[in-house]
């Protein structure tokens, strides 16, 4: 009868980050970023269909980077808490609180009790009646939550995003300003040629409107901001 | 045995079975596999549905009027409920957008109907959501079918729900009608139609002045007009209140998406209409030919 290795429970830990974090950085880059009337989501994602960003409920969107097939179930998963929710009860006591708690929930349980960890970075946005009510929460792929303030950078080079927002972000940006900025740091952190309209996926949260909130821009839209 | 070597753990395990979980993780995904939330709710939460035995005692909805025009679609309700000889409520609205390129107006028990578009809303957003991408017009009419063949037991206990479905049909370019039955029967209307109590006398008052070429201005004034003809005749359906200043919902939906009449814009147009009925009660004359 063979004995299995044993390993020990810090370096099984410490296996899975690493392998969820090399997964994670070998995508393209997402950003999320306050602007003055609301929530900017930029992607460098060249396809028109395969989203990383999506619109969860009224005032909730989301953003992620890493494997697909793994994001896409969560982003699923979030429709049906957020629809279930609002109609079990009503459509103002969906919060980008609670769905961060269940993304959390998942993601901290798949860490710990599966093999594979999900190899996924998510963003959970709620924007709100004024600039200081927006909520922006990063959730990891060992289910911990950050509360952040202003932007997040996740991805590939997600330092260097990150460094290069810290920058240039600074609040009561415009639309224009704000996804000038975005686009500016995730080029700069490709050393790559500037990014086109085309190889960008970008939606807003519009704190002006009524009801359904989440509006993707069209590459035309993107277009006229970045110029 | 170490953990690595264990088989990974399905979805459905992971998400855990909880329907709202308020501390807990995500709705398990697996439930369904479509995008269809009615079928999700059925499947993990049916104390959600429309239920329960109200004959008797629950409010009912009366007259619905749905007219195309050039460049779209106009959907218009009375709004009165009524429970027996007693008016239940004077300022029910029972023209309802679907989502932005639809509109579904109500006749029957109020609160069972009421229910039902809530959860043809959600239903929609649902799909749109989960997909990226709108139902089409038949898809999204084929759906109500589906959410109104769920009430028929109801409807045989005297609950029924007789919905009309309006959208702007965004390849055709044009407004279309679709009407139900009880048992989810879906029937596509052309030019006109009407539902509910009233709808016999609104349909004849339709029948004399619709036609193809109205525009959205002049067919605001005929529902305006086939609402009159059905309050006049039929108790449960309430014509326009100029004391409370309560006037039908107009709804119309076109390229544009949905948008209702707010009272400023309705309020001339109501005038027009009850003042043309002070000179002439039966309303305008059509000529013979």
């Amino acid at each position: 009868m063979s004995v299995p290795f044993y390993v020990s429970p810090e370096q099984l830990i410490k296996d899975k980050a690493d392998y969820a974090r090399k997964g994670i950085a070998r995508g393209r880059g997402v950003v999320v970023l306050q602007f003055d009337s609301g929530i900017l989501f930029v992607a460098e994602n060249p396809s028109r269909a395969l989203h990383k960003v999506s619109e969860i409920y009224d005032r909730i969107g989301f953003a992620a980077v890493g494997k697909y097939n793994e994001f896409e179930n969560l982003r699923v998963a979030g429709i049906r808490f957020a629809d279930m929710r609002g109609y079990a009860y009503d459509r103002s006591d969906v919060t980008a609180r609670s769905l961060a708690n269940a993304y959390a929930q998942t993601l901290g349980t798949v860490f710990t009790d599966s093999p594979k960890p999900l190899e996924v970075e998510l963003v959970v946005a709620e924007v709100g009646v004024t600039a200081d009510g927006d909520q922006l929460y990063r959730l990891t792929f060992d289910g911990s939550v950050a509360d952040e303030r202003g932007y997040v950078a996740m991805g590939g080079n997600a330092e260097q995003v990150s460094a290069a927002l810290e920058e240039s972000w600074h609040g009561g940006l415009t639309l224009s300003q704000a996804l000038q900025a975005a686009v500016a740091a995730l080029t700069a952190a490709d050393g790559a040629a500037a990014l086109t309209s085309e190889q960008l996926e970008v939606a807003i949260l519009d704190r002006d409107r009524a009801g359904r909130r989440f509006r993707r821009l069209t590459t035309e839209r993107v277009q006229d901001l970045l110029a | 045995m170490s953990s690595l070597n264990r088989a990974p753990a399905s979805p459905a395990v992971l998400f855990g079975d909880s329907v709202l979980p308020t501390a807990g993780g995500l709705p398990n995904p697996g439930a369904t596999n479509g995008s269809s939330f009615a079928d999700y709710v059925t499947a993990t939460a049916p104390s959600l549905l429309p239920q329960g035995n109200f004959e008797g005692i629950a409010p009912h909805g009366t007259t619905i009027v749905a007219v195309t025009y050039a460049g779209g679609v106009l959907v218009a309700g009375d709004r009165r409920a009524t429970m027996g000889n007693i008016v239940a409520q004077r300022d029910i609205e029972k023209v309802l957008p679907a989502d932005e390129h639809s509109a579904i107006g109500i006749a029957g028990t109020a609160g069972v109907a009421l229910e039902l578009v809530r959860l043809f809303q959600v239903e929609l957003e649902h799909y749109e959501k989960i997909e990226g991408a709108e139902l089409s017009v038949e898809g999204k009419a084929n759906r109500l079918s589906v959410l109104l063949r769920g009430n028929l037991g109801l409807a045989l206990q005297g609950l029924a729900v007789v919905p009309l479905f309006a959208a702007y049909d965004p390849i055709a370019h044009k407004g279309r009608v679709f009407s139900y039955d009880v048992t989810g029967g879906r029937y596509e209307e052309h030019d006109h139609y009407a539902v509910g109590s009233g709808s016999i006398f609104a349909r004849g008052a339709l029948k004399k002045l619709h036609r193809p070429t109205l525009d959205e201005a002049a067919a605001v004034r005929v529902v305006i007009e086939a609402l009159y003809d059905a309050a006049d005749d039929d108790s449960a359906t309430g014509g326009p209140d100029m004391a409370r200043r309560i006037y039908p919902v107009v709804a119309v939906v076109d390229a544009g998406g949905y948008r209702r009449y707010g009272d400023t814009q309705l309020t001339p147009i109501v005038e027009t209409v009850v003042n043309a009925r002070l000179q002439r009660p039966d309303g305008p004359m059509v000529e013979l030919s």
